[in-house]
């Protein structure tokens, strides 16, 4: 784990600034912590060897004490500000890559999770900016300061914490390289176990249907003892790490403590400078300690982070550049031996496809589930790029054309439109933000959707309409569109016949280019052409 | 029973939280031992005593040195062991406590978001115990500690000293806990809206590229983007406010020693200065804790809430034997959530082995009838008759086994195929195992497989289409020998034609038990002369 991503100083530039700003007040506390301890050791020293009053000393000090205050509050607000900007820059970044990443990439449990990491996991990095990297920066700077300083007093106690304090993070890495085979082994075991509680949980109303949810109690209580048995086991091993830093420091002190007070029996140093080097030493060790013990603020939201670059690094689809998109109203489109193969899947989803669709025709595909009929579409659209074969239109492939504009030739109408939170206009107003009131009321009388009033809102996920009416605005959304080609995948699933032959009647009516999915024969025998989809080793 | 007694820790696990305070405070307590008596030995040194008088401090000095260490290790391994013991003494109560919930009265949280939540929230009492009340307690008894040894040098700076540790540990965590509070209040309606946005921008992802409309979108999520953090960086200002407190507890108290002791021997003087400054460590995690704090309240708050949910289905205090016969007779049902009545008086009567298709669009009760039939929910007026007897007067377990359930989306367990089957029936021999998934058709899909009936669907059964897992889940329920089988959208998220295939093998593999299909597509189901009963 590296302690500090320079992937997140490249991303976000608040957190350069957040650094920068970081080493200033590392670098002050520092000094600060050096004059309050020259200031204690002057102190006592006057007082037990001059019997002098305090007075100034203990002003002075009041006035370290403040600034350390302060210190510590600016880098908190500090902290919490850069958090905020670098939060914000990464939920920005990460939604806008992720969506250019397409639909093939963001399956439905994909996006779950990637919406807990931008609101819940990016919130792990509030500790980490607010505690974890002001002590990586304190760590680094205050050290150096203090045996600087102790080394001008006494060389011989500096020189005792210049060889410690490096002991710590060799031990330390040590300790993790000789456990780390075996803490990953355990990890995977624990990782298992830990899920058992979520399974039964979510699982319960089907434990209950089969008569066996009263005994998991004892299950659970089982299955979180053996987890505690192989945690406890690594934690054995992970807080040796901890036990060496804890007692490398605490040992060093005492070993300074003991020396300097030997040398002042003998006479060769200053009570001054011996409460001096005292006082400075475990402040040599502090930061370092403080940052391991925020260790846990540090791991998560390393880890958030590493989530968000493992998203913004992954490539996107190969994007042509060309802005001179054929025109679909008069030239065809072409599948070329199309092959899909979806990963962990052996067979293939489209094996070898060829199709000609030429301006102005219906064509439907036809075959059985799974054959492959959506991914013609998804190919189409570049939502799936083929393991071979090509799209092609105007004598140029698909996939030289920016993306966009290649986009929109096409009204797409997915099995389960998405829906946003909106009204019925807004919706089918996804593609062409400026048609007018009447050509959405037209598109949407010509989808079918003649009762659907246009400000009716449709609710989260489109849940304020039935499965029928999405669809049916979702075709509105296309037809509203210049686009010349019409996708539709089963887009009169759910409608009467009498309907269905009114959207049919409708869509010909257009006059665009139409391919559709199709499974009712009554919208096949509306197409001028049928095309059956099938995997070339199934035999029908 | 609240919360709070959910996640105390049992008799047994005591000793074991004791041992991890006492290893903590004595951990600390070296750590200011150290300073105290190092303190001391240098100022006693500095009048060049004989080498002798020191020696009892020099020991104490290096064996405080290697205490720290060895005390911390100790109190981090009797910590984290007593607390997940009591995590698995709480898991294990609130699955009993959830038992009788599930699944009417967790319908709030039928979503697995808010499930995956509570199991997060119930984990919160790790953080309870390893992050908040062992630092604090250590944090305050060590203060306590040391404020007694400054009493026995000099009374006056030891009060000095109480003054600073009893600010400490109630004014730094209360007003860290309070900074925290108030951020959080600026920030929920933010984060909210940007949850929500990201939500729908993720789930609309292709209809949103197709339509070429990325940068739109985005607009509108962005502007919720700078609402939250214009609202983290307005609450920034009182965020360090705790930190920047103790900082000044610690060195009021080293302050009020030089001030207060001069009077005093050169040693004491100097451990009367010095000492309060081990206490900067030993304080140091109190405004952590207080902010974790707040988030666990938080956690245990929302399974508290959940667990006082009232008990959905009461079962009764003598229920009767379960009779043989499995005819169903329904009279006069009224079920509702609210106010209203989702069901009113409906009554029907299923004969043992009869079919019969319930239609009526969503909301229309067809999902409560399962639920009531099932004894997850009770009716508020009528009854349902299990051969003559009112099912209010069995146990619910025992109706259970007589009528079964298979829902539009059937859980699977992330196991192996086999262990989700031998669920219905432990101990069924694998032929009965291949008999059952060969009569919901995925015989052939299981026995393809490389490692068969061995086969790990993964969770929620990922690796598994739509229409595979309904299938698994179909031969798990035709394996348990239920009489009555009620099917509830069996079909909804597939396409019709695998939808029409499953429905068609369903009926045909339920033989001769009684079928209930609930569904608002009654013309999916294979021979539509069948009883059709309208909800609407």
């Amino acid at each position: 784990m590296k302690p500090l991503d320079p992937r997140l100083l490249r991303r976000a530039e608040a957190a350069r600034w957040f650094l920068a700003g970081s080493v200033a007040i590392g670098v002050a506390t520092g000094a600060l912590v050096i004059v309050q301890a020259v200031l204690l050791a002057r102190g006592i020293s006057d007082v037990v060897l001059r019997g002098a009053g305090v007075g100034t000393i203990a002003w002075l000090l009041a006035a370290v004490v403040a600034a350390r205050a302060a210190l510590a509050w600016l880098q908190e607000v500090v902290a919490q500000r850069a958090a905020a900007a670098v939060k914000s820059t990464l939920r920005r970044q990460v939604l806008e890559h992720s969506l250019k990443l397409g639909p093939a990439w963001l399956s439905s449990e994909r996006s779950s999770q990637l919406t807990t990491l931008l609101t819940k996991g990016l919130d792990d990095l509030d500790p980490y900016f607010a505690r974890y990297l002001p002590q990586l920066v304190l760590a680094a700077t205050v050290p150096a300061g203090v045996v600087g300083w102790m080394a001008t007093g006494d060389l011989i106690a500096a020189a005792t914490v210049v060889v410690t304090l490096p002991l710590i993070p060799l031990f330390m890495a040590l300790v993790g390289w000789a456990t780390q085979a075996y803490s990953r082994r355990r990890q995977r075991a624990l990782a298992v176990l830990a899920h058992h509680f979520s399974d039964v949980v979510s699982g319960l109303a089907t434990l209950k249907l089969f008569g066996r949810a009263k005994g998991q109690a004892e299950s659970v209580r089982r299955v979180t003892e053996e987890h505690r048995v192989a945690s406890m086991a690594s934690l054995r091993l992970a807080f040796l790490s901890s036990f060496v830093l804890e007692l490398l420091a605490s040992i060093s002190v005492a070993l300074v403590a003991v020396g300097v007070g030997l040398r002042l029996v003998e006479g060769r140093m200053g009570l001054e400078t011996a409460l001096l080097v005292l006082i400075l030493a475990p402040e040599a060790y502090l930061p370092l300690r403080q940052v391991g013990a925020q260790f846990h603020a540090s791991a998560d939201g390393v880890a958030a982070s590493e989530e968000v670059f493992r998203v913004l690094e992954t490539p996107l689809p190969a994007q042509g550049e060309r802005t001179d998109v054929p025109d679909l109203r008069s030239t065809g489109l072409h599948l070329h031996d199309v092959t899909v193969r979806y990963p962990d899947r052996e067979q293939a989803a489209l094996d070898g496809f060829d199709l000609d669709v030429w301006p102005g025709e219906v064509v439907a595909l036809t075959g059985p589930s799974g054959a492959g009929k959506s991914t013609v579409l998804a190919v189409i659209l570049g939502f799936v790029v083929p393991e071979s074969g090509v799209v092609v239109a105007g004598g140029s492939a698909a996939d030289e054309f920016d993306a966009g504009l290649w986009r929109r030739q096409f009204g797409w109408v997915p099995q389960r439109p998405g829906l946003r939170v909106g009204s019925i206009a807004e919706n089918v107003r996804l593609g062409r933000p400026d048609a007018t009131d009447q050509e959405v009321r037209k598109a949407l009388d010509t989808a079918g959707a003649a009762e659907l009033e246009l400000e009716t809102p449709v609710g989260e996920q489109g849940q304020l309409l039935s499965g029928g009416q999405r669809r049916r605005v979702a075709l509105a959304r296309a037809l509203v569109t210049d686009a010349p080609v019409l996708l539709l995948d089963e887009p009169t699933a759910g409608l009467d016949p009498v309907a269905e032959a009114a959207v049919v009647a409708g869509l010909r009516a257009t006059g665009k280019t139409v391919l559709l999915v199709a499974h009712r024969p009554a919208l096949m025998d509306a197409a001028d052409r049928v095309v059956s989809v099938s995997r070339k080793l199934v035999t029908v | 029973m609240s919360v709070l007694a959910l996640v105390m820790p049992q008799r047994g696990v005591r000793p074991r939280l004791l041992l991890a305070v006492l290893a903590g405070v004595l951990a600390s307590g070296t750590a200011v031992g150290l300073l105290a008596t190092s303190a001391w030995l240098i100022t006693k040194a500095s009048a060049e005593p004989p080498v002798l008088t020191l020696l009892v401090a020099i020991v104490a000095v290096r064996a405080f040195g290697v205490g720290r260490g060895v005390f911390r290790y100790v109190e981090r391994l009797a910590g984290h062991d007593a607390a997940y013991r009591v995590l698995g003494d709480t898991r294990a109560r609130i699955t009993e406590r959830l038992e009788p919930l599930a699944p009417a009265g967790l319908a709030s949280t039928r979503s697995g978001d808010l499930l995956a939540r509570l199991v997060l929230d119930i984990d919160a009492v790790l953080d309870l115990w390893l992050r908040v009340l062992l630092p604090v307690l250590v944090a305050a008894v060590t203060g306590a500690a040391t404020v007694g040894l400054l009493v026995l040098l000099l009374p006056v700076a030891g009060a000095a000293v109480a003054v600073a540790v009893v600010v400490a540990c109630t004014v730094v965590p209360w007003l860290t806990a309070a900074s925290a509070r108030r951020a959080e209040r600026m920030m929920a309606g933010a984060r909210g809206d940007v949850a929500a946005a990201a939500t729908e921008n993720l789930q609309t992802a292709a209809d949103v590229l197709a339509f070429d409309a990325v940068d739109d979108v985005l607009a509108t999520f962005e502007a919720a983007d700078r609402r939250l953090a214009a609202a983290q960086r307005q609450s920034a200002w009182s965020a360090g406010l705790g930190g920047a407190l103790l900082v000044i507890c610690v060195g009021a108290a080293c302050i009020a020693g030089l001030v207060l002791g001069t009077g005093e021997s050169g040693p004491v003087y100097a451990v009367l200065v010095l000492t309060p400054l081990a206490l900067a460590d030993v304080l140091g995690g109190i405004p952590v804790a207080a902010q974790l704090a707040i988030r666990v309240r938080g956690s245990l708050q929302r399974v508290e809430d959940l667990l006082s949910t009232p008990v959905p289905v009461a079962e009764p205090e003598n229920a009767l034997p379960l009779p043989e016969g499995s005819a169903l007779q329904i009279h006069g049902l009224r079920v509702g959530y609210g106010p209203d009545d989702v069901l009113r008086g409906l009554d029907l009567d299923l004969p043992a082995g009869s079919r019969v298709v319930i239609t009526g669009p969503s909301g229309s009760g067809k999902s409560t009838l399962a639920a009531v039939l099932l004894r997850f929910l009770e009716p508020r007026a009528g009854e349902v008759l299990l051969d003559g007897t009112d099912v209010r007067r069995l146990d619910g377990d025992q109706v259970r086994s007589r009528i079964g359930l298979l829902t539009q989306e059937s859980y699977v367990f992330d196991t192996s195929i086999r262990e989700n089957l031998l669920l219905a029936k432990p101990g069924a021999s694998d032929l009965q195992l291949w008999n059952a998934l060969y009569r919901a058709r995925l015989g052939d899909f299981v026995h393809g497989l490389p490692r068969g009936l061995d086969t790990m669907v993964g969770e929620h059964g990922a690796r598994l289409s739509g229409g595979e897992r309904q299938r698994l889940a179909f031969a798990r329920l035709l394996l348990a020998d239920h009489d009555v089988l009620v099917l509830d959208e069996p079909t909804e998220h597939l396409d019709e034609e695998t939808a029409q295939n499953l429905l068609s093998d369903l009926f045909r593999a339920a033989g001769h038990r009684t079928v209930v299909l609930l569904t608002h597509r009654p013309e999916l189901a294979p021979d539509p002369t069948r009883p059709i009963i309208d909800l609407a």
